[in-house]
């Protein structure tokens, strides 16, 4: 166990689940907002930094349930089937498809590719930036 | 239908990410893998039906319009680089079935190689500088991940050298994309040459082209820029220095050949007859001779790399149709070449377990098939026929002959017969010297798969170079229709700005 004091203990039970919030939504409000998958991503990736000085590398690693290099695929793969849903309606690759849900009262819900390649974005630099720190913290505690 | 000039990268791109994916299955890693590079193969000779068919074929990227989106384009050049790139992947993945640790596949050699590959695809593939900078970017990184899986003290140590001159390479290039977009306001190849026909400073341009050359010398291991690659090269598992070696330096060759003559023509004598001319000059003296001093097989073959680099600068330096299609031509023979000696190299080393010269021996009687396929590469890479590197440099050396540049002609050909001293210095060291006594304690290196496979790449691309050389008009057709394509690059600009 590390030897990390209450205060940053305290502080990061409150500032993680903040912290992951709030790139959830720098990643929404990315399409016309500033903000965007990478920022997004490097938010929710200072979150399990956070987590990682207050308790250490194998916590984190469990925090973080998904292991972070299959993160890394499954972030690349739905950026690529983001690109790739454009060749089902016959157009070019990458080209942005969208797809609106009325939802009454609340307005319109819009949907699309570029939403899709945004979180392929946000998950490929959460996982490779937790895939570097937890690497990191190992070799210095071995 | 022109979504065939996207599945060389995506494929690889695709099999990277479900690598990812299936990070504690290497096995399953492999099949992927392997399915992707066979897959690649077949989409770049529909992308050969393709282009008989239509011409040139462009893919704007996202529907966007040249020059505003990205366009990627396949001429004769880049798909031949592509039909070539993924012989070699699919070999380099047959030849890892043998020969890669099983530590190395546990740690990410398969999305690596696969990045790499897709990265190298786009580099090919690519009609946008900007773009052309990204792929660069995923191949370097990939790469750097490669050539220190393993962790051993001289990989770490070459890495470094690698890693520095190639952040020094990507910095210049981007300084360059900064300067070059500042005077035109456009970064789409086409719409950069067009509109460098109308800036009125020619001195402006010819500083933004040099710094492009040192940016993509040093990729291409030329000199004065080249010191990396012997440094690098040998160290890593030897199917990725096989595949470093037939790809990676290839790409800064085949990005010079696109871009001066696509985009920087417009002082010859500075920029091609005189600098680019001499420092290929350079680099195939200095390549050869440091070749000369090696005792190593696989430092023999790494600085030899640098040697052939300078046939091919030369080839472009010269600018003459014939001479551009004998260094399309020469690439393609030596990606074949230079890969398959590695391949060899590495069969060497599990018989023997060192890669020394003074340790080996008695491989002709002990292995005379591997002794058969070692001269094949060898002799073609010096040039004799009738093998494919022969013909190479029978073109090379016809078009300096043509332009009456005796000086460049003495080079060439002293060159050409150091090369064949240094491979006959292998061959007569490794695979007619006496057997050596092989010590108990020095620990073999172990096989993790049938020793098979490391045979069937090198099978295949000994005989590709024989047919290459059996065959030489039918490639010296497509060569020399790249090389026209390349020469009249208003067919190119055409293409993607369809004006």
């Amino acid at each position: 166990m590390s030897s990390y004091s209450l205060i940053i203990r305290t502080a990061t039970a409150i500032m993680v689940p903040l912290l992951l919030l709030f790139s959830i939504s720098l990643l929404i409000r990315g399409h016309d907002e500033p903000g965007g998958g990478f920022i997004a991503g490097l938010v929710a990736s200072s979150a399990f930094s956070m987590y990682l000085f207050a308790f250490d590398a194998d916590s984190t690693k469990k925090f973080l349930k998904v292991n972070s290099r299959i993160l890394m695929g499954v972030g690349l793969l739905l950026a690529m089937i983001a690109g790739f849903i454009a060749l089902a309606f016959g157009q070019e690759f990458l080209t942005a498809q969208w797809l609106y849900i009325a939802l009454g009262n609340l307005g319109t819900l819009k949907l699309s590719t570029p939403l899709l390649f945004d979180i392929g974005v946000y998950l490929v630099v959460l996982g490779t930036v937790t895939t570097i720190i937890i690497a990191l913290a190992k070799s210095e505690d071995a | 239908m022109m979504q065939a000039v996207l599945l060389p990268i995506a494929l690889p791109m695709l099999a990277g990410a479900l690598c990812m994916v299936f990070w504690f299955q290497p096995r399953l890693q492999t099949y992927l893998s392997i399915l992707s590079a066979v897959l690649v193969m077949l989409s770049a000779v529909w992308l050969f039906a393709l282009h008989a068919e239509l011409g040139i074929l462009v893919l704007q990227l996202g529907g966007w319009q040249a020059p505003f989106g990205i366009s990627l384009v396949a001429d004769t050049l880049a798909m031949s680089m592509v039909l070539i790139a993924s012989i070699i992947y699919l070999g380099t993945l047959i030849f890892s079935l043998a020969s890669q640790s099983k530590t190395s596949l546990r740690y990410g050699y398969l999305p690596l190689l696969n990045l790499m590959v897709a990265g190298v695809m786009g580099s090919f593939l690519t009609g946008d500088i900007f773009n052309l900078y990204v792929w660069f970017e995923i191949m370097l990184i990939a790469s750097f991940g490669l050539l220190i899986l393993g962790g051993e003290k001289a990989q770490l140590r070459g890495a470094i050298k690698y890693v520095a001159m190639n952040l020094l390479s990507s910095a210049l290039f981007l300084t360059a994309i900064g300067l070059l977009y500042g005077m035109v306001g456009t970064l789409n190849m086409a719409d950069v040459a067009v509109k460098l026909q109308a800036i009125e400073d020619q001195r402006l341009i010819i500083i933004v082209s040099m710094l492009f050359m040192v940016a993509f010398g040093i990729k291409a291991a030329a000199f004065p820029l080249f010191f990396w690659l012997p440094a690098s090269y040998h160290t890593p598992a030897v199917a990725v220095s096989a595949v470093f070696a037939g790809l990676l330096t290839k790409v800064g060759v085949y990005v010079l050949f696109r871009f001066y003559t696509l985009i920087f023509t417009q002082d010859l004598d500075f920029t091609h007859h005189s600098i680019l001319l001499w420092a290929g000059i350079l680099t195939m003296v200095i390549g050869v001779l440091g070749a000369a001093a090696q005792m190593s097989i696989r430092r023999i073959l790494s600085v030899h790399i640098i040697s052939q680099i300078g046939y091919m600068l030369v080839a472009l330096a010269i600018f003459s149709p014939l001479a551009i299609a004998g260094g399309i031509f020469y690439i393609i023979h030596n990606i074949v070449v230079k890969t398959n000696l590695f391949f060899i190299s590495g069969i060497i080393y599990y018989q023997r377990g060192s890669y020394e010269l003074k340790k080996l021996g008695g491989l002709y009687k002990d292995s005379p098939w591997l002794a058969i396929f070692f001269l094949l590469s060898a002799l073609s890479l010096a040039g004799l026929p009738p093998l494919s590197g022969f013909f190479a440099k029978f073109i090379v050396i016809s078009a300096i002959v043509a332009e009456r540049d005796w000086w460049t002609l003495f080079f060439a050909v002293a060159v050409s017969l150091l090369t064949l001293f240094s491979m006959l210095k292998i061959w007569s060291y490794a695979f007619w010297g006496k057997k050596p006594e092989i010590s108990e304690d020095s620990p073999m290196p172990r096989l993790t798969g049938q020793a098979y496979w490391m045979w069937v790449p090198v099978t295949f691309l000994a005989v590709t170079s024989l047919g290459m050389g059996l065959a030489a008009e039918f490639f010296f057709q497509y060569a020399q229709q790249a090389a026209y394509e390349l020469l009249h690059p208003h067919h190119y600009i055409q293409a993607v700005l369809g004006e």
